[in-house]
């Protein structure tokens, strides 16, 4: 489960992490108190930022031609002019795809002046199955392309599971950033704050891009976080109920969202053979031999090693939910689950849905001549396949 | 032989008493395998299928009945601790099928385990089958959620973190007659107990295996690791398959493991790695069995 922003914010916030003080805004009253508030305070600057689940925000553009997701402000009509120009508008970044997302929430925050940015995340690093703090002193710039270009730049440090991310740990990051004096061990301090809402949240990845120091009005120096961006590990949400509360499903694909509610995987895709398999693995290998033989598959979607006849029916009903469906290829091995029990959901759906697209379907494992006799006493006209290469040249050939 | 387990290996089900664990408990007695014992805190004294005696507790089934094996069905929440148990019992070989265990508790759970001799298998995994000498291999050891009938014994070593995709695997084998020494599934998480490179060097240390299908899918380095080890080391023919080539990066594809990330774990790199190292790679999954049985 992705989180806005602000969310993850809040939740660093409450674990010790310092970020600009500001507030998140829904409509534009709210947006204009916020920006009051941080006027009143003294700030002679403030960002407005659009909450949305994708990166980019700074160099994206507005469907209407507004440019910049992300703005800075230096008086209370131009902030507020602003927010209303982001507010219930499109954002396009290279993240959202040209479809773009709707902006429904801002960030409201303090302007910082900044002297230098940082990169820093909290992961697991699957290779060692532990969670590494990584860093560069490349801040602002995308990961990967530093990564890529120059690996020596980042700095990884591997926390013990048992101990977490100790201080000794977070002075060498904070070093190794060219942090000196005071600020290594504010630093320090501040990275093992962001360890422990990585932990204690559940995060599965939280990067902070940038983490910037900034000089204060006093002229005395720190580290903040200037950005923030988290995922927590679905398989953890049942012991959070409070971050469950902070779930956006306009941020989610409306298919998907119906898909989770019958417990299917779903994932949607571009193409136009849609597929319903059991198995994530088998799912994924059906997609690919799709692509294989010239294809172009149209979703993800695993029902699962014990689907019900209803849940096949409401996985045909979300496969031709997308309108750019033109074939279905359904590949069940049915290993312990009924083969007859897929056959009849299979032609209940087929009914019940009026379909007409062209329809695949391989069949295999236990009880699979019942399964199979099924669908030929149906009297709906299917397209048999006997291997899942069968299956997918067949789908390919509907299509064209 | 065999790996991991052999026909006659005595085992226990932790959370027999649950609606998944005794269906799959059932599956395991027809089929003939050695189930002992099962285990639910609180339901000890009770028996299984009329046979199966439920105990307290794992260490205790243990001493009653000598399982040195298990296989955990109980729900997320406990089921890290339910591995735990199993370790500290001293059991050999965990076998944990349970889907949805939060990476948190995994990470913990591999940490503890790291001097520990009992062998982890999954989470998220469908388990382990030894196939036996009977009708349709029974007789065997089948450990998990696997159909048992698919098998056949023989001599081919099947790997996968998928489920669906290793049955598919061993119906190719079975279905062409060539049968199989042990078909391992080591599951679909982030933070698995056995690898891929676990399995192989057990299968290359196995003098009844003859040749090896290795599955993959995106996410993660585990092949890639497997691959540059065999290379180097593993004398026995091996073919294989990844699957995700068209999975969109960023994306969770079903298993919490099948992501690609930071440009990482994607199936091209996986499959170069595979050539580079002599492995077999089919172009799809319906030729895993064939792109063996042409190398041997």
């Amino acid at each position: 489960m992705n989180l806005h922003e602000y969310q993850a914010k809040q939740l660093m916030e409450r674990h010790g992490v310092q970020v600009p003080a500001g507030e998140p805004a829904t409509n534009l009253d709210e947006a204009k108190a916020a920006i009051v508030k941080l006027f009143n305070a003294g700030n002679a600057r403030v960002v407005v930022k659009s909450q949305i689940h994708a990166g980019g925000r700074g160099k994206g553009t507005f469907k209407d031609g507004f440019q910049g997701g992300v703005h800075l402000a230096d008086s209370v009509e131009d902030a507020t002019a602003k927010a209303e120009a982001m507010l219930g508008n499109v954002l396009v970044t290279h993240q959202t795809g040209e479809a773009g997302k709707q902006v429904n929430r801002l960030l409201i925050t303090s302007a910082e002046e900044i002297k230098s940015e940082f990169y820093v995340a909290v992961l697991l690093d699957r290779a060692l199955g532990k969670p590494i703090v990584m860093a560069s002193a490349e801040g602002g710039m995308d990961i990967e392309e530093v990564a890529e270009t120059s690996p020596e730049k980042i700095i990884k440090e591997v926390i013990d599971p048992a101990l977490g991310l100790q201080p000794h740990q977070g002075r060498k990051v904070a070093i190794a950033l060219g942090l000196r004096g005071r600020l290594i061990g504010q630093t320090a301090s501040l990275l093992q704050a962001l360890y422990k809402t990585w932990h204690e949240c559940d995060g599965s990845m939280l990067e902070i891009n940038p983490l910037a120091l900034i000089v204060n009005e006093d002229g005395t120096e720190a580290v903040v976080a200037l950005d923030a961006k988290m995922s927590i590990d679905d398989n953890a949400l049942f012991r959070h109920p409070d971050i469950v509360a902070m779930r956006d499903i306009s941020e989610e694909d409306p298919l998907e969202v119906e898909a989770a509610g019958h417990d299917l995987n779903y994932i949607k895709l571009d193409g136009n053979i849609a597929c319903l398999v059991n198995g994530a693995g088998l799912a994924m290998a059906t997609m690919d031999a799709i692509k294989h033989y010239g294809g172009d598959p149209a979703n993800f979607l695993d029902v699962g090693g014990g689907a019900t006849k209803a849940q096949v029916k409401a996985a045909f009903e979300i496969i031709v939910g997308d309108p750019n469906v033109q074939a279905i290829l359904v590949n069940i091995f049915g290993g312990i689950m009924n083969c007859n029990t897929i056959a009849e959901g299979i032609v209940a759906a087929v009914k019940e849905t009026h379909l007409t697209l062209p329809l695949v379907v391989r069949l295999e494992g236990n009880n699979v001549d019942a399964g199979r006799a099924t669908l030929a006493a149906s009297g709906l006209t299917l397209i048999t396949a006997d291997s899942l290469a069968e299956g997918a040249k067949k789908s390919v050939a509907a299509v064209k | 032989m065999s790996i991991l387990v052999k026909p006659d290996t005595k085992f226990l089900v932790q959370g027999i008493t649950g609606g998944f664990g005794g269906r799959h408990a059932q599956l395991s007695l027809d089929y003939g395998s050695q189930l002992v014992a099962g285990v639910t805190p609180g339901k000890g004294g009770q028996m299984f299928a009329n046979t199966v005696p439920v105990f307290d507790s794992v260490a205790e089934a243990m001493a009653e009945t000598g399982a040195t094996a298990s296989a955990i069905f109980v729900p997320p929440p406990f089921a890290a601790d339910a591995i735990l148990e199993g370790a500290a019992a001293g059991l050999d070989l965990v076998v944990c099928i349970t889907e949805g265990i939060p990476v948190r508790d995994m990470i913990s759970v591999k940490d503890a385990l790291k001097d520990s001799s009992t062998i982890l298998l999954g989470p998220n995994c469908p388990g382990v089958v030894t196939p036996g000498d009977g009708e349709d291999s029974s007789g065997g050891c089948r450990i998990g959620i696997a159909p048992g009938y698919i098998h056949k014994k023989g001599n081919i070593g099947v790997v996968s973190r998928s489920g669906t995709l290793t049955y598919e695997a061993v119906w190719q084998l079975t279905s062409r007659g060539v049968g199989q020494s042990t078909c391992v599934g080591i599951g679909g998480d982030p933070v698995p107990g056995m690898t891929h490179l676990d399995v192989l060097k057990l299968f290359n240390d196995d003098p009844e295996t003859t040749g090896i299908i290795m599955i993959g899918e995106i996410g993660g380095t585990a092949e890639e690791e497997a691959a540059a080890w065999a290379k180097a080391h593993c004398t026995k023919p091996i073919a294989g398959f990844i699957a995700g080539a068209t999975a969109p990066p960023g994306r969770r594809m079903g298993h919490a493991g099948a992501i690609i990330s930071g440009g990482k774990g994607t199936a091209e790199a996986k499959q170069e790695a595979f050539r580079e190292a002599g492995i077999g790679v089919a172009e799809t999954p319906s030729e895993m069995a064939d792109t063996l049985l042409k190398m041997m």
